[in-house]
Parts: C-alpha cells; sequence; structure tokens
C-alpha cells in the first residue's frame, strides 16, 4: 500500500483545482446573496421565496444536484450552441454556488433583521440616504454575521466539491473515488486529508477575517482576506501553469478495470510525447456524451451499454453486427471514432458461489429462475434500471425475494458473506476465478456481448500519430489478461496494486503476446 | 406687538397607517425661540407628527412647512441637518466612535468637523473632549444620550425636535439633561419641540404646551395656564397626576409621617 505521505505531493494540481472551484462557486454565491439579502430586508415577501428556494436547493443530495446539471446544460445548448460545455467546471460551478447560497443568504438576511432598529431610525434622522445606510451602517454592522455565513458555505463547499469528481472536474475527490474503487485506502485517506485540511485552513482564515470585523481590527480583516486572495491567486497560477497547452484526457468510470485501461492508454501516450490528463471515477453516463463533445479525448466503453443506451435497441444481432453497427452510428452520428475492440468482454453475467450453486442445483439462467423466489440478488448501483436486466428478467421470469444495490467492489464481498446470492457479475472481473464462482449460462441468449471498445473524440480521431500510439492495443487484450490484471488492482492481500502498476504489468503482457504474434 | 412668522407650521396634517388613523387634521403654528413639549398618552398621535417634521414619517393628507418651505420638497439629508433629533432610542452608530458619531451628519453633507468643533459639542453637553475617540458601549445610558444631543446640534440645526429623549434614562440623569437642554435651547437660540409623556416634565421645561389625544390636539396652553385648570379635560387629567403627587409629598412633609 501506498504510503499517504508520498501521494499528498503529488495532488497539488487537483488542490489547486480545488480551490479555484470553490473559490469561484462562494464568490459568485456571494455575488447573488448579498444583494438578494439587501432586497429581502426590504420586503418580507422577496425574503420569504428567497430564503425557501434557497432551503429547498439544500434538500436535494449534493451528487444529484450534480449530476442534474448535465442534461441542464445539455437541454441549454439549443439556446446557447454546441460550445457550451456539460461537462466540467461550469455545471460544478453552478450546482456548487447554489449550494453555497443558503448560508450566506440565511445568515444576511438574519443579520439586518436583528440591527438595533434604534440605530436604524438614527441613520434616518441624521439624514441619511438609502444607499449611505446600507453601506455606512447595515453592511458594516451585518458583516461579522455575514461572514460567519460565508465561512459555513466555504466549508460545505469544499466538502461537496469533492463530488465534482463525477462529472468531469478535478478535484480532491479524484484520489477519493479512485482510491474508493480500487480499495487503495491510503488514496482515499491522502483526498480527505488534503480536503478536510483545505476546509480546516479556509474557516480557520475566514474566521481571523469574521473576528477582525467584529472588533474592527483593520489588520486582521486585511491581513485574512489578503492570505485568502494569496491562496487562490496561487492556485489560479498553478492551475494556469499546467493548461497552458490542452493535453489529451483519458476518462475512466469508477471501476478498477476503467482505471488500469486509463492508465495504459496514457503511458502509451506518453511515451509517443504527449502529456496527458485523467478523469477518474466518472458517471457511466456522462462519458459517453463527454466523448463526442470532446471535452473527454479516450474512453473505453463496452457494445452492450451503446447498444441499448445511444441506440436504444434491444435485439441482439450476434458480436460481430453489433459491433460494425456501432462503429458506423458513432462516426456518422457523433464524430466519434472507434479505434477498434481491444479484444476481451466485459459482458454482465450472473454468479454464484460456487458451493452455493452446487448445493442448489443451478448452473443456468432457467435453473435460477425457479430457485429465485428465495433468493437475494446483488447489483451495481445501476444494473436493476439497466435494458440488459430488464431483457434477463423477462426473458427467463426472474423474481427474486429480494434486490440489493452495492458498489461494484463490493458485490463481492456480500456474495461471500451471504448477503446477497447470486450478484450481477463481470466477466473480466479476475474475482470470478479467484472466489471460485460459478457463472450461470444464458441458453436464451438474453444478454447481450460487451466487446470493450476504444473510443476516441473528434478532437483527436483523426491525429495519426494518436492512433499509431494506440492501435497496438486493438485486439491485444485477452480476457484472462484483463482478469489478472483486475484482480491484481482489486485483491485485498499484500500482493494488491495500484491501476498504473498494474496497467505496467499488463502492458508487458501484451507485448509479450504481439512479439509472439511476430 | 407683532407676531413673528412660524418657523414650523403644521398645516392640516393627516397620518393613516391603514385603517388606523395616527393623526387626525392637526395644525399649528410653532414660533422661532419657543421651547414647545408636545403632550398625550401612548398612542395619542405624538411621536408621529414630530416624525412629519423631519420627514421620517410622510403625511397621508397635509403639508409641514419648515422656515417657509414645505419639507416634503427639501432632500432629506439637506433637511435633516438643519432639524436636529434626539429620541429615546438614542441610536449611537456602535461601530463608530463618539467624535463620528458626533460628526456624522455633516460627514453626509460633504463637510468634515474639525476636532476642536467636537470638543466644543462635547463641552457643551458636559462631557469630557477626551471621550471623543471612545466607543459608545464604553458609556454609560446618561452619556450617551449627551453625544446623541451633541450629534443632533453638531450641524448647528435652527430647530431641535426630540422624541421622548430622557425616557430611558434614570431620575437624575433624566432631570439634569432636561435641565441642560432647556439651557442649550437658550444659549444656542434653537427652536426646540419635545414629545413627552411625562406633563410635569413638559410643564418644568417647556413654555408652550400642547396636548394631544387620539391624534387631535385638544389643548394649545402655557404651562401657568394647565395649571391653574386651563385646556379641557384631557389636559387637566394629566397634570393631575404630578399635582397630586406633589401635594401628597407636602402633606407628608407637613404631617412628619409616611403613607396617607
Amino acid at each position: 500500500m501506498d504510503n499517504i505521505w508520498e501521494i499528498l505531493p503529488g495532488l497539488t494540481d487537483k488542490l489547486a483545482a480545488h480551490v479555484v472551484l470553490s473559490a469561484s462557486a462562494i464568490g459568485l454565491a456571494m455575488l447573488i446573496a448579498l444583494p438578494m439579502a439587501v432586497w429581502a430586508s426590504r420586503s418580507p415577501m422577496v425574503s420569504r421565496v428567497a430564503l425557501s428556494l434557497a432551503s429547498l436547493v439544500q434538500t436535494i443530495p449534493a451528487l444529484a444536484l450534480l449530476a442534474l446539471f448535465f442534461p441542464l446544460l445539455l437541454s441549454l445548448r439549443s439556446v446557447f450552441g454546441e460550445g457550451l460545455p456539460t461537462l466540467g467546471f461550469l455545471p460544478a460551478l453552478m450546482a456548487l454556488t447554489l449550494y453555497a447560497l443558503l448560508p450566506i443568504l440565511r445568515n444576511a438576511v438574519t443579520a439586518q433583521a436583528n440591527l438595533d432598529p434604534g440605530v436604524l431610525e438614527a441613520a434616518d434622522g441624521v439624514g441619511m440616504t438609502k444607499w449611505q445606510k446600507l453601506t455606512l451602517v447595515e453592511a458594516p454592522l451585518s458583516a461579522p454575521f455575514i461572514m460567519a455565513g460565508i465561512r459555513t458555505a466555504s466549508v460545505w463547499t469544499i466538502g461537496a466539491a469533492t463530488l465534482a469528481t463525477t462529472i468531469g472536474q478535478p478535484s480532491l475527490g479524484d484520489p477519493i473515488f479512485a482510491g474508493l474503487q480500487t480499495q487503495n485506502w491510503a488514496l482515499v485517506l491522502a483526498g480527505c486529508f488534503a480536503s478536510a485540511g483545505l476546509a480546516l485552513a479556509a474557516d480557520n482564515l475566514l474566521w481571523v477575517i469574521e473576528v477582525g470585523l467584529a472588533r474592527r481590527k483593520r489588520w486582521m480583516t486585511l491581513g485574512g482576506i489578503a492570505v485568502v486572495a494569496l491562496g487562490i491567486l496561487a492556485a489560479v497560477w498553478a492551475q494556469g501553469a499546467g493548461t497552458a497547452e490542452r493535453r489529451i484526457v483519458i476518462a475512466a468510470k469508477s471501476f478498477s478495470e476503467q482505471y488500469i485501461l486509463a492508465q495504459l492508454i496514457g503511458a502509451r501516450l506518453e511515451a509517443a510525447g504527449y502529456a496527458v490528463e485523467y478523469r477518474d471515477g466518472m458517471g457511466s453516463a456522462v462519458v459517453h456524451g463527454a466523448v463526442a463533445n470532446s471535452s473527454i479525448d479516450i474512453a473505453v466503453d463496452y457494445t452492450g451499454t451503446i447498444w441499448a443506451n445511444y441506440l436504444g435497441r434491444k435485439d441482439n444481432p450476434g458480436r460481430e453486427a453489433m459491433y460494425d453497427t456501432i462503429a458506423a452510428w458513432e462516426a456518422r452520428e457523433n464524430g466519434v471514432k472507434v479505434l477498434g475492440r481491444l479484444g476481451f468482454e466485459n459482458a454482465y453475467a450472473f454468479a454464484m458461489r460456487g458451493d452455493r450453486a452446487r448445493d442448489l442445483g443451478i448452473t443456468s439462467l432457467t435453473d435460477l429462475a425457479a430457485a429465485a423466489p428465495q433468493l437475494t440478488v446483488g447489483g451495481d448501483p445501476e444494473f436493476f434500471e439497466r435494458p440488459e436486466w430488464i431483457a434477463v428478467r423477462d426473458a427467463y421470469g426472474l423474481r427474486f425475494a429480494r434486490s440489493r444495490n452495492f458498489a461494484p467492489t463490493f458485490m463481492y464481498n456480500a456474495l461471500a458473506s451471504g448477503e446477497a446470492d447470486v450478484i450481477s457479475a463481470y466477466t473480466s472481473d479476475g474475482r470470478i476465478a479467484a472466489d471460485k464462482l460459478a457463472v450461470l449460462t444464458d441458453p436464451a441468449g438474453a444478454l447481450p456481448s460487451y466487446d470493450a471498445i476504444l473510443l476516441l473524440s473528434p478532437r483527436i480521431g483523426t491525429d495519426p500519430d494518436v492512433v499509431a500510439a494506440l492501435q497496438p492495443l486493438i485486439g491485444a487484450i485477452s480476457v484472462e489478461a484483463m482478469r489478472e490484471a483486475n484482480l491484481a488492482v482489486d485483491r485485498e492481500d499484500d500482493r494488491k496494486q495500484t491501476p498504473k502498476a498494474a496497467a505496467a504489468e499488463l502492458a508487458k503482457v501484451i507485448n509479450q503476446t504481439v512479439v509472439g504474434k511476430r | 406687538m407683532t407676531t413673528p412668522a412660524p418657523l414650523l407650521r403644521f398645516d392640516g396634517v393627516i397620518c393613516r397607517f391603514g385603517a388606523v388613523t395616527a393623526v387626525s387634521g392637526v395644525t399649528c403654528d410653532i414660533a422661532p425661540g419657543s421651547f414647545v413639549a408636545l403632550v398625550g398618552a401612548s398612542g395619542s398621535g405624538k411621536s408621529t407628527l414630530l416624525k412629519t417634521v423631519n420627514t421620517l414619517v410622510t403625511p397621508t393628507e397635509g403639508r409641514v412647512v419648515f422656515a417657509g418651505e414645505d419639507v416634503a420638497e427639501l432632500p432629506p439629508a439637506r433637511l435633516r441637518r438643519r432639524v436636529g433629533y434626539v429620541f429615546q432610542g438614542i441610536g449611537l452608530f456602535p461601530h463608530f466612535t463618539v467624535a463620528e458619531n458626533i460628526a456624522i451628519g455633516p460627514r453626509l453633507t460633504g463637510e468634515k468637523l474639525p476636532p476642536e468643533r467636537i470638543a466644543e459639542l462635547l463641552t457643551l453637553v458636559e462631557l469630557d473632549p477626551a471621550m471623543a475617540s471612545r466607543m459608545p458601549d464604553e458609556l454609560s445610558g446618561g452619556q450617551r444620550q449627551r453625544v446623541g444631543v451633541a450629534r443632533a446640534l453638531a450641524g448647528e440645526p435652527e430647530l431641535l425636535i426630540m422624541d421622548e429623549p430622557f425616557g430611558a434614562l434614570d431620575p437624575v440623569t433624566r432631570d439634569a439633561l432636561g435641565e441642560k437642554v432647556r439651557e442649550l435651547h437658550e444659549r444656542l437660540g434653537l427652536t426646540t419641540v419635545m414629545v413627552t409623556h411625562d406633563m410635569a416634565e413638559a410643564l418644568l421645561l417647556a413654555d408652550r404646551v400642547l396636548v394631544m389625544d387620539k391624534g387631535a390636539l385638544v389643548a394649545d396652553e402655557t404651562p401657568h395656564a394647565l395649571i391653574t385648570g386651563a385646556g379641557g379635560e384631557v389636559a387637566q387629567g394629566l397634570v393631575a397626576v404630578p399635582r397630586q403627587q406633589a401635594e401628597r409629598l407636602a402633606a407628608m412633609e407637613r404631617s412628619g409621617e409616611g403613607r396617607l
């Protein structure tokens, strides 16, 4: 296992992105909330509506709020044109800004409502205009309370910004999500330490400003503001230095195989002289759209997924016809280049513990259907919504006693501990062999094939050097090689590897195969 | 004897707040140099009427004329500099020093008060000029109201309006500050309108007492006339309270015993 202290220095670019994102969201929230609070203080109606809306936003889980901006921005493209980004910084900024509104708005409104009425009457009595009253009296007297709201908002925002990873915005969530999927706890802890440290630092700096405002200590206020400004500027500078030239962005959905393949692809491109960047832990639904609009350059997807989700097909014409149709469709509809099949399938399959399958006499999905009413089925969070599940369920008439959701990595633990009797497994998963699982046959052919295919965005799809660098991967990865690499990352003993190390091992296997073929 | 032009004129002033009529048609002239007390029970409309002078309240009907001009047509900042305002809430700005509080009115009209003038104003209200750099929360209640009076006088106003100015102070401070204000009124040649619910205070400080009841002006007398029975039922009801207190105190002194 990696040491946390060795991981932390490598997180500086994630930290810089995290700071820039959080600071922008809080800054924007202040720009919205403060004038709104002034308006609210003049009208109880506005106050009620604004606070209710801000509270309503707060009830939406941050993860859902972030994800909701993808379809929203996608639909807004009809107004603002195709250039409108649907992933990355913009939706993350919008979601986090909404999230930061409530504490700032509430504290500002409360502060204004609690101002001494005598002081306000005096302000009128000495002849202040509304603007003078706001700037000379209301704002300075409310400032410490507003600052307390900004502090709360900052801590929330810095925490919630880790979730921006799921919509392709680099943040300190990258190591957390990557670590969770590969059970690399050092990576998770490093990400948590960094974001918690950032939140604590921001909280304390803003506290200094708050105290400076409350006790009218100008040097504290200005000193605090100066340090905050320096921190943000440093982050902007660090980020700007890194993005002088656009790198090739490689996506990974949130499971081990994707992390390994992303590293494998990245290593090849780096060897060919390209600078690369990883967007790890992206939601499955957003990756495809991101490649089509070139906010991501390279992704590994699976034929069955694209077949059902994007072509909307329910039939099963067979492995070859499916691939050909998809390659043509991607080129025609999205300008996405399908470079080829990597060689292995990561199909859905149903797996049981070997001993349990033997005891119950189950070898096929037909057998399973008979025993299902007494059994619990486990699936990844999206499985029970997927057309593949609906197809299998309807083809065999599967009716389980219970169905439960698990993160992909934890499904096997659930099977081992008996919390699930049968799980939706993946055929490339190393733990099938390692755990001696029984994979149930599919006599009705209800499960489509899932060839791993390499997608290139319109931006780089025509670059011959990129194509040349990646061509050797096509048809080079056997399901056994992939299972071995996956197992190396997913296992929990001392032979556990990082995705990067597993990718390096996999690259050696591929080279031997390529050499052998020659 | 010629009557001087009034400094302040209420001309058919009516103030309604929704269904409530706080002031129901007051017409009255106030001569320059007079010290007028506006007396009435709570809810009689006296504070509302006073606030029409510096336009903190805008009359529903009628108008208020100050030095020949309708107050509704004067820029509020200019008007309020010429009309010093002292009220029970005091309302010192807690984030300003004493000096900044005193200088705020002139500052709003673009004038910076020199430290000597602030020292002079503090001396005027019998405060140590060294207090200029203090914050309001370091002062006692009486000291704060003295700063409030100094702030009202900082713009060299022609008219001083006071809304229950000493209501929150202890009796000793209250008496001393009342006498001080009366003395300043004489010395600076001010015209003063003071709202109070305390008839004794009105009788002792003012040279003209207006009594309000349910939004209307019901009496307009000199203190002497009120003491000798003029002004009608409501006014006499208010005069009766301090009179009876004084009689009971006098009787106590005569009999040399406690409670009668």
